[in-house]
Order: structure tokens, then C-alpha cells, then sequence
């Protein structure tokens, strides 16, 4: 069944089972494979992309549900990692594994969206779906002040 | 009586690579793949070539020989290159070296990546340096003497001529190799790259999703593929019949594959193939499989510990026994003593990686291909090989990044179950592990029941220290003497602690287990660290003494403490170091000083990889709640490479061992995994983070382990802060409201 949606700025259109969640779309048959699998159920947050700007965890979303509305995946966010958030990511030097953090950034860029000077406590309460097991929270955390610091829409300089 | 030479995990890390690998895959290989993966000769491959390419453009690719799964070897040990071939940093990429282990090292753990690359890698470096002075000096036909290396070139000071390394390539190339054992290393004072903060190479990938990870393996004309496991271990297929999953939109065929090998290396099982990962996992729930759940079925959490309870009753084997403990615990223990006992308990734990496992395969008629999240690559080509039939040097193992290893991905089950169906279709595959697969399906850390009686005199001296331990060994799944000598499991480290006493007495007895075990960040000492650093707190405190003091009070005076369990090899413990560590972590926590009501601080200081860490954790308890502010932390881990590297590894520690403490547990019914995913198996969440903060000492000695050191004092820190806040001590982990209560 042909479903029809925005992804990342240009038309898709997919021929797939209502019921494929939209992670699965990305990875195999558009072959985008920034969004992660980790759990299933929406419990890790590796999954996340952003569905009409929303914060959207895609391994429990159906593609049927996706039809019409903007998805934003990591590939999205910028076409060489000036996204902001990106550049604070790599200069607080967040990642280790890596494997979380296509999926910590979507959330912390939507995060961001809402409240451009988060708290911690906001941090806390926005960031606690995404699981990091190599325990970069720390510096994630410190690269979201740092991101949020800066002008939205303008990399900050090094 | 000293007890055998423990298998611990560098020594069996090292022997994987020249042999032991061999020696593993040894108990499976037939007799041709045998003799080339024990053809292990290794002659000195040209560094030009193995460790350092050079475009005539001057752009220089270092390879790296060992996995990077977020430890940061993809950046330290690049450095290392760098700096004997006195590189600009900016002309420097990073590639991943085949898998040939003729020419590297490739297993990667045991926190031995830095530490066992130190040496070989200036070796390397300078050996190649050399050889491009030499080529530029035969060009300028000048001494060598006159030449000298420096920003990605070699100068000639007097004439003032410089060519860069892409101009000298080709000539260099063709020199003889200098002898690795003799070439001159640069002088450690004018080193510029190594001991200074570098940002993770890799950082930018893996900000925007272009990192690749083996699950993002893709192959043209790929099957997808995921595998119903008897869920009971060691259990196996019955009878199954696929026509429903058959039926299921995108599955493509239904196989079946043995188990192989030991009962823990592969359980089998019934393989669903599809177009694409989400089709594969729909395909095997349509299955109906009936299983024969085989002699493990009666297996539980609660019989294995009535198994530990019944193994305590007894006297376990002797590991180490100086003196007399029992006696000198017993009646004659003058009146002024204090003598103490306690049982301490630790669960199976779950590696947890946040990529579950898979293996991409093809196997063609006369060579193969795999891209393997691995930290074993040189295994992974041995089982593809066996499986195959073909010779190692045509298997073509590339190792991608892995979303974490923790020494999850040193095992080669899941390659094993790839290779088996990529041999069954003959098409190029993806083996996929969901979520409950890979919580249900590990190779845990270990469960364990210590029993601890120890006494201090009226002195503040260590009277006698006796140590029970019961265990489902890693040696027993891995080491051939693993049964025979449960005493030399590799819970005989705790036979080697810091602190002296003239009766030390400790005993094993192995617990039996279909569970399978093998190494989990830090291995026993995630274990041994807790109970022996909590221990010491409760002498301290039942000797009314500061903890910190008792502590350095009972290591003593500077000397080197040989390993125990490594007499002639392993690295003695210096306890100057150790007391270093210790008083730094104290005076950075402000370790004495006064704090608000309800708040406490507690310590723990720790000897593993050869490298020393201290922690002071700072805690409060509320409603039944432990709530972490703080851990800092002072390490000594020899000559720091990547100092902001090593931050982070312990930062990354202290969440993988606050993890064991607070969330989560592996628990066994009916000889299965209760846990199946994140909803009872939670990993800690931004919201509960302690600040954490690390103190490097900025030794000159040789680099030693950081991967692992963080975890063990954790643990122990957390606990003994509880018990100066509340006077409850914790002895089993996790930590559960009626141990607060």
C-alpha cells in the first residue's frame, strides 16, 4: 500500500505495510540508517525523529500514521553537522559509542524548540526517554546549555 | 599455598591473539582451518604499509588495529603513531585495519587497548619515521644524522630543505625495516600530541548519523534475518511448523540450525528470513515451535541460591591461606577485638549494549565477506572460516563500529549463527537480535555469594580476613580447568588486596549453572570491588575509625605487593599509588569537612588493569530513596594519552556500575531470563545523574587500563556513604527499599 509523506524536505512515497513502523521505513527500505533501533517499544528513545516538528519515538509508529506530515530524521537536521546542536555535540565531544545520539540530538533539538534556555530540570524532564549505556549524559546535558546558549539557526563558532 | 595461575582476561585476550583464539576455536575447527589460524608467525610487517599509509599528496591514514566501540581506541591510539612520526593532527585520517592477525592485535578488551599498543605502536611509528629520514637524507645525500622529522616532513636544518612524507613515500617504502626492538622512540618531554586533550576523531560521524554501525550493514540482495531461541538455555527445537510465518508479507524462507559446540556457545534454533528486519520479526511470531527445554529447565535465581547457601555451609577450596584465619577468628580472638560477618550478594548482569548484536555475512563459493560489530575479529574469521570451509586469509572480516561492547561482542555466537544461515542460503545476510533477544541471550556477569569474617585488634590492625566465595564462574564455561580448579576462577583475585593482615584466608566453591557467563566491564571485580571495599568499611567502622585513615592505615608502608594471582607477570600493586589515588579523591570531595544534615560521604580505593581509582561518592537518603550528588573520583592510570579520553571512560564507568547498583538485575525462572527489555530491565536516566567528577594523576609511568577501573569503586562508595548517612549497611545489590528500611 502506497503511503505519501515529507521526509526531510522532499515528497516520499513508500509501498509497504500500513501497519511497518516508520523506523523500520527508514532503515530498510529507504535505507537511512542515522535512526536507530534499540528496543522496539519505545522505551530507549534511538528511534526518534520528528514527525510535523514533534518529538516522535518512529519504532512504535505506524507508517500508515505518517501519511501527509513531515518527518524530520537526523539526515534532516543539516547536510554536514552545522546544525547547532550538532556543532555542541562535537565540541563538548558528547559521543562514545555513538548509537544513542542520533536519537539524543533529534530530542534535544526539539527540547530546544520549545525552550530555547532549557533548566536542568527541563533537560531532566525532556531527555529522560533516551537512554545513553556508555553514560554521556553528563556531557550531553552541557552541550544542550552550550547549544541553547547560542543563536537558534546560527552554528556557533568553535 | 598459592593457588594456579588464574585465566583472567588479559592473559586470555593476549593468547587469543597469537593462539588462544585458536586454542577456543580450537574445541570446533576441523583440522586445516586449525593449522592456518595457529599460523601465527608474525614477522615484521612494513609500518608503511600496516600502520601508517601515505599519499603522495601528503595525506596520511593511520590504521587502527583494535575495535573502537566508544572507548576511544579509534582516537588514542592514532595518537600514539602520531606522535613518534611528529604529525600535524589536521593531515591525519583514521582507517580500520583488515583482519589479518598475522600482522595485528586485534582483540580488544581487558582495558588493554592503550596499555598493550603503548610499546608497538612508537615501535611502528619511529621505525617508519626512520625510514622516511633515511629516504629524504639518500635524497639530499646527507647524514640521516643532520635529518630530522617534524610536521608531517622531514627537515634538513643546515640547508634548509624540507620534503613532505608524500614526496618520500615511494623511496621509504622500499628501505629495509628497521628492528623494531632497537629503534629510537622520541623523548617522552617533547611530546606534543600524546597527554594533550583530542577531540574524538570519529565525533563528528557520529553527530549526524553517517556513523556505521554493523546493524547498518547493507548488502545488495540482503535477507534479513532474526532467530526464534529455546528460551530455557541449552534447551533446543522439538518440532516447529512455519506456514503462518511463511505466510506473513516479506518473509522469504524458514530454516532451522544446530546449536554448536559447548551448551553456551550457540543455543540454535529456527531462522526466519524476510525483505527487510520488520517483516523477519513479524514472520517469528507467526511461528509455532514446541521446545525440548532440556536439563535446565529447574533452574531458578532462588535454587541457584540455595545452591550458594549449602556451598557456604562447607569449606570452600584454598585459594590463598596465610596464617590462620579460622583460629585467629575463633575463641583465642582477644576480648578487645572486634570481629565482624557478613554475607554479600551479587545478581547476574546483563551487558545491555545499546545496539542489540547481528552479524552480516555472505559466503561465496571460493571467499567471504562479513561486516561484524566485533571486538574479536580475528575469531569472527576463524568461525566463518570453520563454518565456510574456506582459509582464514578469504574471509574478509571488516570491523564496523559497535553501538558498545562492554566484552559482549568478544564472543562470536552471533557471528556463529550468521555464518551458519549465510552457509544454509547462500545468499548475503543479516542476522538481527531484537531486544529480548539480546537480554535474553547474553553471556552474563557472573551471580556470587561471599561469605566475609574478618577482626581488627584493639591496635586498629587487621587481626584476619577470611573470604567465602561462591560463584557461577566465567572459568567454568571457558577455562578446560575451570571445573577441575574452581579455586582457580577468576574470583582468585580477591585474593590480592591491598590491605595487610597476618591471617588471610580465602576459599571458592564453584555454584553450578546452565547460565552462560563470560566477561561483563571489569569482570569479578564488579563483584570483588563491593564486597571488599564495603568490608573494609564496616572493620573501619566497628573500629570507631575514620574509613580513609583505616584504610591507608592497613596499606601500609610504600611498597610493591606482588599479584597474587600472577606472580611472575602480573603488575605488583604499588600502594604509594593506590594511597595517592585515595588522598586525592579525598581532598577533591573535601573528604572530613562538615556536611549538611542527612548528607555523607564514603570511600573506596581499587587496584584493577593494573591501574588505581578512588572514588568519594556523596549521598543522601530520603524516603526510603537513595539520591547520589556527587562521585568524584582521582585515577592513576600511568601516562594519560588522551587525557579528556580517559574522562570519559570513567565518567562512562560510573554509569555502567551505578546501573548494577540502583536498576536493574538478571533474575532466572524455570531456567530462562525474566527480563526481557527496558521496561524491567532499566538502564539510569538523565534525571538521575550525580555530578561526576574526575582527577587524573599525570603519571610518567607506561600507560595502563582505563576502560574498566572506574567501576569497582562505585559501588562500594555509594554503599558505605549510606551507611555513614543512615547506619544501614547495603550487602547485595541492587539496592531494594527494605534494605533501607
Amino acid at each position: 500500500m502506497a503511503t505519501t509523506f515529507t521526509l526531510n524536505g522532499k515528497s516520499q512515497t513508500v509501498d509497504v505495510s500500513p501497519d511497518m513502523p516508520l523506523l523500520w521505513v527508514l532503515r530498510d527500505t529507504l535505507n537511512l540508517t542515522g535512526t536507530k533501533f534499540g528496543c522496539g517499544m519505545a522505551l530507549c528513545g534511538a528511534c526518534t525523529v520528528h514527525i510535523n516538528g514533534e518529538m516522535t519515538r518512529s519504532c512504535i509508529t505506524p507508517i500508515s500514521s505518517v501519511a501527509g506530515k513531515k518527518v524530520t530524521t537526523i539526515e534532516g537536521l543539516s547536510a554536514d553537522g552545522s546544525h547547532p546542536v550538532q556543532q555542541a555535540w562535537i565540541a563538548e565531544d558528547v559521543p562514545q559509542c555513538g548509537y544513542c545520539q542520533s536519537g539524543q540530538i533529534m530530542s534535544a533539538v526539539a527540547l530546544l524548540a520549545k525552550k530555547p534556555n532549557p533548566t536542568d530540570a527541563d533537560i531532566d524532564d525532556f531527555m529522560s526517554g533516551n537512554i545513553c549505556r556508555c553514560g554521556t549524559y553528563q556531557r550531553i546535558r552541557k552541550a544542550i546549555h552550550r547549544a541553547g546558549a547560542a543563536p537558534v539557526g546560527k552554528a556557533k563558532s568553535a | 599455598m598459592t593457588a594456579a595461575p588464574v585465566l583472567n582476561r588479559r592473559e586470555f585476550l593476549k593468547t587469543g591473539a597469537a593462539g588462544g583464539a585458536a586454542l577456543v576455536v580450537a574445541f570446533h575447527l576441523p583440522g586445516s582451518a586449525l593449522a592456518a589460524a595457529q599460523d601465527h608467525e608474525k614477522k615484521t610487517p612494513n609500518p608503511l604499509n600496516a600502520w601508517v599509509r601515505i599519499t603522495p599528496d601528503n595525506r596520511v591514514t593511520l590504521i587502527l588495529g583494535k575495535s573502537e566501540m566508544g572507548q576511544g581506541a579509534m582516537t588514542a591510539l592514532p595518537m600514539i603513531l602520531a606522535e613518534e612520526l611528529y604529525l600535524d593532527w589536521k593531515q591525519v585520517s583514521v582507517e580500520q585495519a583488515p583482519t589479518d592477525p598475522k600482522i595485528y592485535d586485534h582483540g580488544t578488551g581487558g582495558s588493554g587497548s592503550v596499555a598493550g599498543s603503548w610499546l608497538p605502536l612508537r615501535r611502528a611509528g619511529a621505525a617508519a619515521r626512520e625510514m622516511l629520514v633515511t629516504a629524504a637524507a639518500q635524497r639530499w645525500n646527507v647524514s640521516p644524522d643532520t635529518c630530522k622529522a617534524q610536521n608531517g616532513g622531514v627537515l634538513h636544518g643546515a640547508r634548509k630543505q624540507f620534503l613532505t612524507y608524500g614526496e618520500l613515500v615511494a623511496d621509504a617504502s622500499k628501505l629495509p625495516v628497521p628492528d623494531f626492538n632497537t629503534v629510537p622512540l622520541k623523548n617522552s618531554d617533547d611530546f606534543t600530541i600524546v597527554g594533550h586533550d583530542r577531540k574524538r576523531f570519529e565525533a563528528a560521524a557520529k553527530s549526524t548519523g553517517a556513523a556505521k554501525f554493523g546493524i547498518d550493514s547493507r548488502m545488495p540482495g540482503m535477507q534479513y534475518a532474526v532467530i526464534a531461541r529455546c528460551p530455557v538455555f541449552g534447551g533446543k527445537v522439538a518440532k516447529f511448523d512455519a506456514t503462518k510465518a511463511k505466510a506473513v508479507p516479506g518473509v522469504r524462507d524458514v530454516i532451522s540450525i544446530d546449536a554448536v559446540g559447548q551448551g553456551a556457545f550457540t543455543s540454535g534454533g529456527v531462522v526466519v528470513l524476510a525483505d527487510n528486519s520488520w517483516a523477519a520479526i513479524q514472520g517469528r511470531k507467526a511461528l509455532n515451535i514446541t521446545w525440548d527445554e532440556g536439563a535446565n529447565a529447574g533452574e531458578s535465581s532462588d535454587s541457584l541460591r540455595k545452591h550458594f547457601i549449602e556451598n557456604a555451609a562447607s569449606p570452600g577450596k584454598v585459594v590463598r591461606n596465610d596464617g590462620d584465619a579460622d583460629t585467629a577468628l575463633g575463641p583465642s580472638l582477644d576480648k578487645a577485638a572486634k570481629k565482624i560477618e557478613a554475607v554479600y550478594e551479587l545478581p547476574f548482569a546483563a551487558h545491555a549494549c545499546m545496539e542489540p548484536m547481528n552479524c552480516t555475512v555472505h559466503i561465496r563459493p571460493d571467499s567471504a565477506e562479513a561486516w561484524v560489530p566485533t571486538q574479536a575479529p580475528q575469531w569472527a574469521q576463524g568461525v566463518i572460516a570453520q563454518v565456510s570451509g574456506l582459509p582464514p586469509e578469504k574471509v574478509n572480516v571488516h570491523t564496523t563500529l559497535m553501538g558498545g561492547g562492554f566484552g559482549r561482542r568478544y564472543q562470536a555466537d552471533f557471528v556463529m549463527e550468521a555464518a551458519q544461515v549465510a552457509k544454509a542460503t547462500g545468499k548475503p545476510v543479516q542476522v538481527l537480535w531484537t531486544r529480548e533477544d539480546d537480554m535474553q541471550h547474553d553471556f552474563y556477569r557472573p551471580a556470587s555469594y561471599h561469605k566475609m569474617q574478618g577482626a581488627v585488634d584493639a591496635q586498629g590492625k587487621l587481626a584476619a580476613w577470611k573470604h567465602f566465595q561462591t560463584s557461577t564462574s566465567i572459568a567454568a564455561v571457558w577455562d578446560k580447568n575451570g571445573k577441575e580448579k574452581p579455586e582457580a576462577s577468576e574470583f582468585a583475585t580477591a585474593a590480592f588486596i591491598p590491605y595487610e593482615t597476618p591471617n588471610f584466608r580465602v576459599e571458592y566453591a564453584l555454584a553450578h549453572s546452565g547460565v552462560p557467563r563470560a566477561w561483563w566491564r571489569s569482570v569479578e571485580h564488579s563483584s570483588s570491588g563491593f564486597v571488599v571495599e564495603s568490608f573494609i568499611d564496616e572493620l573501619a567502622a566497628a573500629a570507631g575509625a575514620d574509613p580513609l585513615n583505616f584504610r591507608l592505615q592497613l596499606i601500609g608502608d610504600a611498597r610493591k605487593i606482588p599479584d597474587f594471582t600472577n606472580p611472575k607477570q602480573g603488575k605488583p600493586l604499588d600502594t604509594a599509588r593506590l594511597k595517592g589515588v585515595l588522598q586525592l579523591a579525598a581532598e577533591k570531595a573535601e573528604w572530613g569537612k562538615p556536611l549538611p544534615k542527612g548528607v555523607a560521604h564514603g570511600v573506596a580505593g581499587y587496584y584493577s588493569f593494573e591501574s588505581y581509582t578512588a572514588a568519594v561518592a556523596e549521598v543522601s537518603v530520603k524516603n526510603g530513596a537513595v539520591n547520589i550528588h556527587r562521585i568524584v573520583y582521582a585515577v592513576d592510570c600511568g601516562r594519560p594519552v588522551n587525557p579528556s579520553g580517559v574522562v570519559a571512560q570513567v565518567e562512562s564507568a560510573a554509569v555502567y556500575a551505578l546501573s548494577a547498583m540502583m536498576k536493574n538485575a538478571i533474575t532466572i525462572d524455570r531456567g530462562r531470563v525474566q527480563q526481557a527489555n527496558f521496561n524491567d530491565y532499566d538502564m539510569p536516566r538523565m534525571s538521575e545523574m550525580p555530578k561526576i567528577e574526575v582527577h587524573l594523576v599525570m603519571s610518567k609511568e607506561d600507560p595502563t587500563g582505563i576502560g574498566e577501573p572506574g567501576l569497582p569503586v562505585v559501588a562500594p562508595a555509594v554503599g558505605n556513604a549510606v551507611f555513614a548517612a543512615t547506619g544501614k549497611r547495603l550487602r547485595r545489590l541492587p539496592i531494594r527499599a527494605e534494605d533501607l528500611a
